[in-house]
């Protein structure tokens, strides 16, 4: 090679850098910026009347799992803390799973139309997204609520004697976030699924599958893209969730979304928030690696 | 039934309905086809080939009439419960799958042994000689290799029939011809029963043992290549298979009557009344005018083709003909235009059509 190539090509990897900085810039400052801030400010004493006090301190991280003895300052595992953790990581894959069993039919019925009620049917999916999510999430409220909606009709047609308890539990949460997250999961497998080629299941079935082997054998591992993607889109907003659990599961049923809230309002702990939003980061990083890595393990090459 | 047919279709038909519209895809279609034959059906595009094999194969129950295989109705049997394997004409390979894989897809879903397996793939893909290339993805085989892999996984499982839906109509002619004589090799070697479809006349006489002509959803001829090429049923046979000069004539007492009181004599067998005559350029021979030859046309523009050139006559009512001209060494000249020449037919080589 000569010194010109060279020259050339440095130039060219400048001028790469030079046009991208802007870019760049705003996004080392708007998406690492705040994460260095939380990174800091949980290592950081609370202040008294919330807000940070600049002394270096591990405090915050030992109690996000750990509680000290208030009389005999030993410490023990933080029951109420793992609680929220676990009821979090719980409903999330949950949710995600019933989003998937609901959201597969529905994508590949849609997949399947003809190309005008295709774009119907997508745009009808979407229409949810139009209207504000606390709005959405009052409306679930509405209808399940002890008064609500559905308590009313089923007391009316006498099938119940006494409402049913639905609001104000895990499974209202549960409810509430797929109905909110469903979208997101249709989307990426329709996605996936209008690019499967139907001819691979006569292919299939003509090679002695049955219907059940045409869908494990064939089907699934070829839209397996579109599944990461779309659990991937579920699961990460649920984890964090803090609207539909306010709203549906009342003050007890919290998620790790409404006790991050909680530490940085009437907690006044914000180094323990910041220490949990944290750690929020990492189990759900921890969580991502685990899925990709063990959903690509047969994945289709290129 | 025959006693040799292993795959039978009776009066069956295809009824295709999109919107108002109906569509007759097949009419009514019968055949017998002989266990251990190279079978194919020859038609135009849309003429309904797609649609028997898909009946055969099961992708479709018929609208009406029977599939029987070896005797047995399997019309209502869904396609993994037939011995019938398709090669796609798309290939539909498994894109998540390798090679090995592909072709051992059936063999698995069929619940053999894993180390029979292993013995089957290896002999199917030594078969189509792509045992180099076991460990690639679909993707990352040239289309006369997914050609190949689509073979091999349809017969690794010794399907009792395999289908071919127009395979080789993807590849160039070169490795057309050499997937032609591949697939003959392999039809001989295993003596497992053909179906093939194609639009390409050429390709059906080279390689079929027999030969359904297909139109409009009916079979029109069913026949050796030999017995079609030279006694073809009707016009639209005539003209779909290799080049046919189309005369209209009257037929009476054995003498077809061409143009004025000049008339040729036929198999007194034929049909009687206005008909159309067939004849292949080949046996049409250009011949000085003398008093011995009654039919005589004036020579027109000719072609040149390498090894013969086609002549272009015209008789005396303005109908044209064409004749094959062998182009000898030594240089056999063809007759330059405008010259008044004779014209002999073959003997045996003029053909009525029923229509
Ligand atoms: N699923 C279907 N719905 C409606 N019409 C159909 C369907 N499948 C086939 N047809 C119609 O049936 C007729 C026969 O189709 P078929 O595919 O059997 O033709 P073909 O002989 O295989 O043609 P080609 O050589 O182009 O493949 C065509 O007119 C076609 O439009
Ligand atoms: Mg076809």
């Amino acid at each position: 090679m000569s010194t010109g190539e060279t020259k050339e090509a440095r130039r060219d990897a400048r001028n790469t850098w030079l046009l991208s900085a802007p870019a760049l810039i705003i996004l080392t400052l708007a998406a690492a910026g705040p994460l260095l801030i939380m990174l800091v400010y949980s290592f950081l004493e609370p202040g008294k009347y919330g807000n940070v006090v600049w002394e270096f301190s591990t405090g915050a991280w030992v109690s996000t799992v750990l509680t000290r003895d208030i009389f005999d300052g030993t410490y023990h595992l933080a029951d109420a803390h793992l609680t929220i953790f676990w009821r979090s990581v719980k409903l999330s894959l949950i949710t995600t799973i019933f989003t998937f069993i609901v959201g597969f039919p529905t994508a590949w019925f849609i997949a399947t139309r003809s190309a005008r009620a295709r774009t119907a049917l997508l745009f009808l999916i979407t229409i949810p997204f139009w209207t504000n999510l606390l709005i959405r999430t009052f409306a679930i409220n509405q209808i399940i609520r002890n008064e609500g909606m559905l308590n009313t009709f089923l007391l009316y047609l006498g099938v119940i004697d006494e409402p049913i308890l639905i609001i104000y539990s895990d499974f209202a949460v549960f409810l509430g976030m797929t109905y909110v997250y469903l979208p997101l999961m249709v989307l990426p497998l329709f996605a996936a699924i209008d690019r499967f080629d139907m001819r691979l299941i006569e292919a299939a079935y003509d090679l002695y599958a049955s219907r059940l082997q045409v869908l494990r054998r064939v089907i699934l591992p070829i839209v397996k893209p579109g599944i990461i993607a779309g659990s991937i889109l579920v699961f990460i907003p649920a984890l964090g969730a803090y609207v539909t659990p306010r709203i549906l599961g009342g003050g007890r049923n919290m998620m790790i979304g409404n006790f991050i809230e909680l530490q940085f309002g009437q907690g006044r702990n914000w180094p323990l928030g910041a220490a949990l939003s944290v750690l929020l980061l990492m189990i759900v990083a921890i969580a991502l690696m685990f899925y990709v890595r063990a959903a690509n393990r047969d994945a289709p090459h290129g | 039934m025959p006693a040799d047919a292993v795959i039978e279709a009776r009066a069956a038909r295809k009824v295709f309905r999109t919107g108002q519209q109906t569509v007759v895809a097949l009419n009514d279609v019968s055949i017998a086809i002989r266990k251990g034959e190279f079978f194919t059906l020859l038609g135009p595009s849309g003429c309904g080939k797609t649609t028997l094999l898909r009946l055969i194969a099961g992708f479709e129950t018929p609208s009406s009439g029977q599939i029987l295989l070896n005797g047995n109705d399997i019309t209502d049997a869904p396609p993994n419960l037939r011995p019938v394997n398709t090669v796609f004409q798309s290939y539909a390979l498994f894109p998540h799958l390798t090679v090995r894989q592909n072709v051992g897809f059936g063999l698995q879903m069929q619940g053999v042994a894993a180390s029979e397996i292993t013995d089957k793939v290896k002999r199917a893909l030594s078969l189509v000689r792509l045992e180099d290339l076991a460990d690639r993805k679909p993707q990352q085989l040239s289309g006369g290799q997914q050609q190949r892999v689509a073979l091999a996984r349809a017969l690794a499982p010794s399907p009792e029939v395999l289908l071919l839906d127009e395979p080789l109509s993807a590849l160039d002619l070169k490795l057309r011809k050499e997937m032609q004589s591949e697939l003959k090799r392999l039809q001989h070697e295993l003596g497992i029963t053909f179906i093939f479809v194609t639009h390409d006349q050429e390709e059906a006489l080279t390689m079929s043992d027999r030969i359904g002509v297909m139109s409009k959803g009916s079979l029109l001829q069913i026949g050796a290549p030999r017995e079609i090429y030279n006694h073809p049923v009707n016009r639209f046979v005539a003209d779909f298979i290799g080049e046919t000069n189309l005369i209209p004539a009257e037929v009476r007492n054995a003498k077809a009557t061409i143009v004025r009181n000049v008339s040729i004599p036929v198999d007194p067998a034929s049909p009687e009344g206005a008909h159309t005559l067939a004849v292949r350029p080949e046996h049409v021979r250009i011949v000085p005018v003398s008093g011995d030859v009654p039919l005589t046309a004036k020579v027109g523009e000719s072609v040149y083709f390498g090894t013969d050139s086609h002549i272009q006559l015209l008789l005396a009512d303005g109908t044209e003909i064409i004749a094959r001209h062998q182009n000898e060494a030594t240089g056999g000249e063809v007759p330059p235009p405008g010259t008044e020449v004779g014209v002999a037919f073959a003997p045996g080589a003029v053909q009525v059509l029923e229509d």
